[in-house]
């Protein structure tokens, strides 16, 4: 690359940068001030870019464009006003897991909204008026409208500088970030406070997502990639920092536009084709960064905001009529081959199921009793799917061997994960594990020769007598049993207890010579293991895979599954995989609108039973007197 | 030799001087108090002494060994116990549970992943729960105890390595007057039986010259006295510091 080639790239990554800042500010903004992470904030953005495009080809003209732009900035500020009284304003006392999941419900309701009023195709806006033609620039023509926007990050950043150090509203935004005890003394102001902080926030996103009209088409695939990139930016630069987003929004907007400009590179003994790191560079910007300062490029050590629903009863070993409950439900089940003799639509669901409880459970593993929130899980998931599913295709690795080898390897990927993992908490061991996992899906996305990229693993079969279905789903069936008893054994071994010894308090426990990290670590390990015994199993169950797999949507619904059961019971995560995964395979085939459909499942779910079924259950059980 | 000593330690947090030049010594079997205002930089100092900070500069010699930096659960290996200012239990477990952890802990045994903890060390963690007058309450989830039973489970746990020396930061907060005695009484004890060297902080003086062998002082993070009750009781900067000019003890202590 010549040097002026390197300095047009460092110019377009610039205009990208203003993008990626504009959204990662409103989230960091927001972050600060009520400690929420809005999952949601690349919804917004995304519905700016819709509702500008709106503006743009109804009204048309340069005021439809540019007059769009504002009062698209206007209107998803207002959304977002109206979702923070509405919704959010009654789960900030709530644990930051279920604040989390809340935003992620909105995720799903406002995708479907757009697909419902925007249609599913692509949408391209107009040219900017004023702005359509280019100029050369060293030797390179770069369009007008990127300079426009190179522009416009940096004034976004002086126009916030102004508003956080002059304005009475800025001081409050910044004692609030500062200090969580100086917010609970505002009294009626903080719920002012609040709102208006997330509209701005929300404001910001819609701004920055009206702003790329020009540039890229609407599309409702924008949210969580907005929303990917947007995380990166604000824990890169430190969760509250303003001028940090901008920072690591320069950052890893260089990194990428250089990675496009460096393209092909022929090291005599291999070529590398750095354009494909595109995907992978900014995760793996954010791991450097959260491994060397945990806390973000200039974001400060935030005291830890414990909050637990409800304190988590001793575990006891199983009542005899748990137990009874336990051994007929593993009987009915081997005898629903028998049953399903007419339907064997009833033996692939139930394969389903059973998949999810093995996924369920190792996720409730590190969730539960490791008080670790993996927002990544399906990284396992798809080390073991690709790993057994690869070894059978390209090696002609025996079934049986595959599916030991599954696990194996997710247990290496967790072991390298984990250890980064567990020396974070809270919000940030979530993001890295959504990292982590985002890497292994962008690996497997654009190393195509190796995974097939887009089009994934097809004809992965096993050989008989498997390939009938009933002799498959009873071999699931004593996997997953024996899985589910294991971890359970492991729980109740001192292993386990020392696991929650560093959960409950780990001053405590490192006071008493437990090696809070290793444990966790070692604990990591073991759900990522289990995880890969159930993509292994995947892969042969359906033949093939993709990396709609791995996905992040994966990672979530193990999320639900395991809030739905219950997080502080041990049979929780089995209720919750069998509830979640008949609703999956049932009602939300039945709808194009299943997202909004398991939106709405969330949000009753984290508003109404914060406990899940299992623990629902359980607390009416004692209270009527028994003891579960 | 000394079971713990202290030389010329310091810590500071951005400007401010929590810990300055502070040596002492304690001896085998001894029960020593340290005493002083709040925020005179107590915690502080037992929390450079069991690892959880590590000092600006000075050394902590146990045994004669250096010990300064190491990680808390190595200085616990050492047999280091500690009590917490505000009680640190393990809330979703119970009462017995706690003192097994540690017990398993102990015989390093954390890892293992198949023998159910709930049989291991009973026996063990149980007579340690009748020793500090808990053994009724073994079964109840510990996070419903009182606080003062808290701290005492607390003292159990801290027992479970056998220690030589034990840190108890504020043992007594959050008790009554008679309480306070027994529980101080109840340490002394095994002071005396065990040979244990106990180092304590306490804001109750009359507890303190009934029972401590020894008193140390501290004040804005210097050490200003260091002598047996009487000593201490007409030290004229320990006076200063406590109640100005003109007032005494003996007026205070009840
Ligand atoms: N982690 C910390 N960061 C900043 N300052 C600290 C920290 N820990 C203690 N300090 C400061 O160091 C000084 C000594 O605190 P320390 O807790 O050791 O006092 P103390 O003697 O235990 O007081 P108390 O009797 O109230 O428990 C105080 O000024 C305190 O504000
Ligand atoms: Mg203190």
């Amino acid at each position: 690359m010549t040097l002026n080639a390197f300095l047009f790239q460092v110019l377009n990554g610039l205009s990208s940068a203003s993008g990626l800042f504009l959204i990662a500010a409103g989230l960091s903004l927001i972050f600060g001030v009520t400690r929420i992470v809005n999952l949601a904030h690349g919804s917004l953005y995304m519905l700016g870019t819709y509702i500008a495009y709106s503006f743009a080809t109804k009204l048309g003209g340069a005021f439809g464009f540019w007059g769009g732009i504002l009062a698209t900035a206007l209107i998803v500020g207002v959304i977002g006003a109206l979702i923070e009284v509405v919704l959010l304003r009654r789960i900030y006392r709530a644990p930051e897991l279920f604040q989390l999941l809340a935003t992620f419900a909105l995720v799903l309701v406002i995708n479907d909204a757009a697909l419902w009023l925007w249609g599913p195709s692509d949408l391209l806006g107009p040219r900017a008026p004023g702005f359509r033609g280019a100029i050369e620039v060293l030797g390179r023509r770069l369009p007008s409208y990127d300079l426009l926007l190179i522009v416009i990050g940096p004034l976004v950043l002086l126009l916030l500088h102004v508003i956080l150090a002059r304005t009475r509203f800025g001081r409050l935004v910044r004692a609030a970030t500062q200090d969580r005890e100086m917010v609970g003394a505002l009294g009626v102001n903080q719920a002012i406070l609040f709102t208006s902080v997330f509209a701005l926030g929300a404001a910001l996103a819609g701004l920055g997502g009206a702003l790329q009209i020009a540039r890229e088409p609407a599309n409702l695939a924008m949210d969580l990639t907005a929303l990917g990139d947007a995380f990166v930016v604000v824990v890169v630069g430190g969760m509250g920092s303003i001028p940090g987003a901008y920072l690591a929004a320069v950052i890893i907007a260089e990194v990428k536009a250089l990675c496009v400009g460096i393209g092909v590179v022929d090291f005599g003994f291999v070529t590398i084709n750095f354009s494909k790191f595109t995907l992978v560079a900014e995760f793996l910007v954010m791991a450097i960064v959260l491994i060397a300062r945990p806390y973000g490029l200039l974001g400060k050590a935030q005291a830890a905001v414990r909050s637990i629903a409800e304190p988590e009863e001793p575990i006891r070993p199983a009542t005899p009529l748990l137990k009874a409950l336990g051994v007929a439900i593993f009987a009915l089940l081997l005898c629903l081959p028998l049953l399903a003799q007419g339907s064997p639509y009833l033996l692939v669901l139930g394969i389903d199921v059973l998949i999810a409880v093995i996924f369920a459970a190792s996720l409730h593993f590190i969730m539960g009793p490791g008080g670790m929130h993996s927002f990544g899980h399906a990284a396992y998931f798809g080390l073991g799917a690709y790993g057994a599913a690869l070894l059978a295709k390209w090696l002609g690795v025996p079934f049986g061997i595959a599916l030991v080898a599954a696990p194996l390897l997710a247990l290496a990927g967790a072991l390298l994960f984990g250890w980064f993992a567990v020396r974070l908490s809270g919000v940030y061991l979530a993001m890295l594990t959504l990292a982590f996992a985002q890497i292994v899906w962008a690996a497997v996305f654009q190393w195509e020769g190796f995974t097939g990229g887009s089009n994934g693993v097809i004809g992965v079969w096993p050989p008989p007598p498997f390939d009938r279905s009933w002799v498959f789903f009873l071999l699931t069936l004593i996997i997953a049993a024996a899985a589910v008893l294991l971890l359970r054994r492991f729980l109740f071994a001192p292993f386990g207890y020392a696991m929650r010894a560093g959960r409950d308090s780990t001053l405590r426990a490192e006071a008493i010579g437990i090696d809070v990290k290793r444990v966790h670590w070692l604990g990591f390990a073991i759900a990522g293991c289990v995880c890969g015994v159930a993509g292994g199993l995947f892969a042969f169950a359906k033949g093939s895979i993709s990396p709609e797999t791995i996905h992040i949507n994966r990672s979530i619904d193990g999320l639900v599954m395991v809030l739905l059961g219950g997080v502080q019971t041990l049979t929780g995560p089995i209720v919750g995989a069998s509830v979640f995964a008949m609703l999956q395979d049932t009602v939300m085939r039945q709808t194009e609108y299943w997202r909004a459909l398991m939106g709405a499942i969330i949000l009753v779910l984290v508003l109404a039973f914060p406990q899940g079924i299992a623990g629902a259950i359980g607390s009416l059980w004692r209270k009527l007197g028994g003891r579960a | 030799m000394s079971v713990l000593a202290l030389r010329a330690l310091s810590k500071s947090f951005g400007g401010v001087h929590a810990v300055r030049d502070v040596s002492f010594e304690i001896g085998k079997g001894e029960f020593l108090a340290m005493i002083g205002p709040n925020g005179a930089g107590k915690s502080t100092c037992f929390n450079m002494i069991n690892g959880q900070l590590a000092p600006d500069s000075g050394e902590i010699l146990c045994e004669g060994r250096n010990i300064a930096g190491l990680a808390p659960r190595e200085i616990w290996r050492l047999g280091v116990g500690r009590t917490f200012q505000v009680a640190a239990t393990f809330g979703s477990m119970t009462v017995i549970e706690n003192v097994q952890m540690a017990l398993i802990s102990h015989a390093r045994e954390t890892l293992r992943l198949w023998r159910p903890a709930a049989a291991l060390h009973r026996e063990r963690a149980l007579e340690l729960l009748a020793q500090v007058g808990m053994q009724d309450a073994a079964d109840r989830p510990s996070r419903e105890l009182a606080y003062g039973d808290v701290k005492r489970v607390e003292l159990a746990i801290a027992l479970a390595n056998d220690p030589k020396l034990l840190l108890m930061d504020e043992p007594t907060a959050g008790m009554g007057a008679s309480e306070r005695h027994g529980l101080i009484e109840l340490v002394k004890r095994l002071v005396v039986e065990r040979g244990i060297s106990v180092l304590f902080t306490e804001h109750s003086m009359d507890v303190v010259f009934a029972f401590a062998d020894r008193i140390i002082v501290l004040a804005r993070g210097r050490l200003i006295a260091d002598g047996d009750a009487a000593t201490i009781r007409d030290d004229a900067q320990v006076r200063e510091v406590y109640f100005g000019t003109g007032k005494t003890f003996a007026g205070a202590a009840r």
